[in-house]
């Protein structure tokens, strides 16, 4: 039997990137399959960065530059199964497909979890309706790893700054980057209400790294890949393996199955660009493809553990606005430069609220002191006609505004999940991945609970007047909006459907990201989280991946 | 000036529907950003070739670096059936038609055309307005585009001398110079 490579690594987002770095390092020959587009580093020598990206609102936020295309890749979404087979087909979340995935469009706040996040269920104990479990790991564990992750992604951060941070073996490799105007103000009175924000750990250069030059505030970060590759997206891990030779990226290339035989895998099916069929075997399969593709390429490959897909979470979103009688300027720097944590450390009041609503206890989640940037976005709110003038000059809903943005952990439920769309099919012809989500009464609890901090933090920074608004929209939010798009949470933090665990009734993968049932399958990407925690998943992705690579190695 | 989709009526109909969505006051409007431009840049994407999907990178030009805006991206042959299906619609072609049926822009620009009459450029205002109340689907569309088109990079077409970015005091595509660390904490 032939090969080219040890290992087959399917996605390179950060997961998939990191998994090259770590087993080319080791001496491994990897292939690494991306279904999207090339536009991050020459494949040839000396790899070179690739300069596609730019300060385009167009490209990026109207016309899908680093895919998935919706109509090409859709995703199709229901609140429940009683709801009929589905009741969207389109943009279901989707986070980029191209070379270096969710990497690439994000601003890149990327904190470690906290010691608890690990043990959830011991320390607060079970919500009925969700399957609230601990980690088969502790932050202990993890702690080595998340170091390095930190080193390799290029984190700049400020160490001590945040009460509530977990215990760090070392300093950030770098320090933080500017405070943005407009968070200064919401810092500043977010202190005097006693809260305490710091520095967002940021895969944002603030001083040149790994080559790589100092980020210069150019402000079309979030939702942007950087034309001057100053942010941590994953060219670093990726470039560092290509230059060991022992690297291949396949782009435009989709990995339709993994093929196996005796309950081992030997290889993938995968089509080019053109829709030619192809096969490649190797010893080990590393699958990154995110908490959706994931699960659907395990479904595709005819795997059918009960828990596949299951528990799908992302992160409850609470936007509170602020409008401030002068301007925010938050279209220059890194979208996001200060995060508290308050709202993740339970309250005796937030116990209490809890019981009121028959439940044991609720979480919120890391806050970003934020604001809008984008006027095309901005003025597709305003009203056509002359309003429209006084209001993009006015810009109430833009330049003015200050922002505070709860990513609240979102509890696993069995019923939230991941499965193949019966009816609906990919261009290349393939069943899409269907989500099933809607929130826990936790989520909208905890919510509510905190929305009313978040907005007190505006009115003490001089907001005129405050409002929340929630991804997924409830049906009380303020703007009546009943929408079906709108229950589909726009967070692009997406966790769960592959989860790790000792017990193979109750999980898909172990601790080290091999499938219970297909143990040369080891998945490196957030689908192998068990609960959600309120922080941004990337950097524990990350570490992760260093671990679950290095325990393939043997 | 040849256009590369509409007709000159059909231009001149649209320039008008656009000045009411974001009209002239003491500031241009639409009709001076040129964003009837925009709009025939993109249901005429595919006149050139590149189509003008994706414009280039990394840098405007206008705030140093090399100009590369210009240079639009390829579309693979996929990225190349999914623009063409939602620009000229699915027009009974199976492989267009995977998700059903797909009215192209093309299409609702004509019969959104249509259904503000052929005497839409001639009328008065407020009578514009009134057909543009009556026509949802269309406004909409036309409105979304128009925003793009004003705010949008010079490249697409539209943003005419960056009318729509002066008008509101933003600099735009600011790569390579970015901000100063003071331009980012320090209120203007």
């Amino acid at each position: 039997m032939t090969r080219d490579f040890d290992v087959i690594i399917i996605g390179s987002g950060p997961g998939g990137s990191t998994a090259a770095d770590v087993l080319t390092a080791a001496g491994r020959s990897v292939l690494v399959f991306e279904r999207g587009r090339n536009r991050l580093v020459e494949l040839e020598p000396p790899y070179n960065l690739i300069t596609d990206y730019s300060n385009d609102e167009i490209k990026f936020m109207v016309r899908h530059f680093l895919g998935p295309d919706p109509w090409l890749d859709p995703r199709t979404f229901r609140p429940s199964e009683d709801m009929g087979d589905r009741l969207h087909v389109g943009d279901v979340n989707n986070l980029p497909a191209t070379v270096g995935g969710g990497g690439v469009h994000a601003d890149g706040k990327l904190p470690r979890f906290r010691e608890d996040d690990f043990r959830l269920r011991s320390l607060l104990g079970p919500v009925e309706g969700a399957a609230v479990t601990d980690w088969p790991i502790g932050y202990d564990e993890l702690e080595p790893f998340y170091a390095e992750a930190e080193q390799v992604v290029g984190v700049a951060g400020q160490a001590g700054a945040n009460p509530f941070a977990a215990k760090r073996s070392g300093p950030y490799p770098m320090p933080p980057g500017p405070p943005m105007y407009g968070s200064l103000l919401t810092v500043a009175a977010a202190e005097r209400l006693g809260y305490h924000p710091y520095p967002g750990p940021t895969g944002a250069n603030s001083v040149p790294y790994d080559g790589r030059p100092a980020c210069n505030n150019c402000g079309f970060c979030s939702f942007f890949g950087c034309p001057i590759h100053a942010k941590g997206d994953p060219v670093s891990p990726l470039r560092r393996a290509l230059l060991t030779g022992r690297a291949e990226i396949r782009p435009d290339s989709f990995v339709s199955r993994i093929v196996m035989r005796n309950g081992r895998a030997t290889g993938v099916e995968w089509l080019d660009a053109e829709g030619e069929r192809h096969e490649e075997r190797a010893d080990q399969i590393v699958v990154a493809c995110g908490a959706m593709e994931t699960p659907r390429l395990l479904m595709l490959s005819g795997l059918e553990h009960p828990e596949i897909g299951r528990n799908l979470m992302f992160h409850f979103q609470t936007i509170s606005l602020g409008r401030l009688d002068h301007r925010t300027h938050y279209h220059r720097g890194r979208s996001v430069s200060h995060l508290h944590d308050d709202h993740i450390i339970p309250d005796p009041e937030s116990f209490t609220v809890a019981r009121e609503a028959g439940l044991p206890w609720i979480k919120g989640g890391m806050v970003e002191h934020c604001g809008p940037a984008h006027p095309i976005m901005e003025a597709s709110t305003y009203e056509w006609g002359a309003a429209h003038k006084t209001m993009m000059r006015e810009s109430p809903f833009r330049d003015h505004l200050v922002a505070m943005c709860m990513q609240g952990e979102d509890l696993p439920q069995p019923t939230n999940r991941v499965d193949l769309d019966p009816a609906i099919r990919d261009a290349r012809g393939f069943a899409v991945a269907r989500t099933t989500y809607q929130p826990h009464r936790h989520e909208v609890v905890a919510s509510k609970y905190h929305a009313a901090k978040l907005e007190a933090i505006l009115a003490e920074t001089g907001a005129e007047w405050t409002t929340t608004v929630t991804s997924p929209m409830l049906d009380d939010n303020p703007f009546g909006i009943t929408a079906i798009a709108a229950k589909i949470p726009v967070s692009k933090h997406v966790m769960g459907t592959a989860r790790m665990g000792e017990d193979p009734a109750t999980s898909v993968c172990d601790p080290w990201g091999r499938l219970h049932d297909v143990p040369n399958v080891t998945i490196t990407d957030s689908s192998v989280f068990p609960t959600s925690a309120g922080y941004g998943p990337t950097l524990t992705l990350v570490a992760l991946a260093i671990r679950n690579s290095r325990a393939l190695l043997g | 000036m040849a256009h590369r989709f509409f007709t000159d009526s059909e231009y001149a109909a649209v320039d008008a529907a656009c000045a009411r969505l974001i009209p002239t006051d003491d500031q241009p409007g639409a009709h001076e950003a040129g964003v009837v431009d925009y709009i025939d840049g993109l249901l005429g994407a595919f006149a050139s070739d590149p189509p003008l999907i994706w414009a280039g990178g990394p840098f405007s030009g206008r705030f140093g670096g090399s100009a590369s805006f210009a240079s639009f991206h390829h579309l693979t042959p996929l990225e190349e059936l999914a623009w063409r299906t939602r620009i000229e619609g699915s027009l009974g072609r199976p492989e267009r038609e995977r998700l059903g049926p797909v009215e192209g822009l093309q299409e609702v620009y004509r019969n959104g055309l249509a259904a503000l009459g052929r005497d839409f450029v001639s009328l008065p205002p407020d009578e514009q307005d009134e057909r543009l109340r009556a026509n949802e689907h269309f406004r909409a569309a036309l409105y979304a585009h128009a925003c793009q088109g004003m705010y949008g990079a010079p490249e697409y077409g539209g943003n005419q001398g960056e009318i729509g970015w002066k008008n509101i005091g933003f600099a735009g595509d600011v790569q390579p110079r970015g901000y100063t660390d003071e331009e980012v904490s320090q209120r203007d």
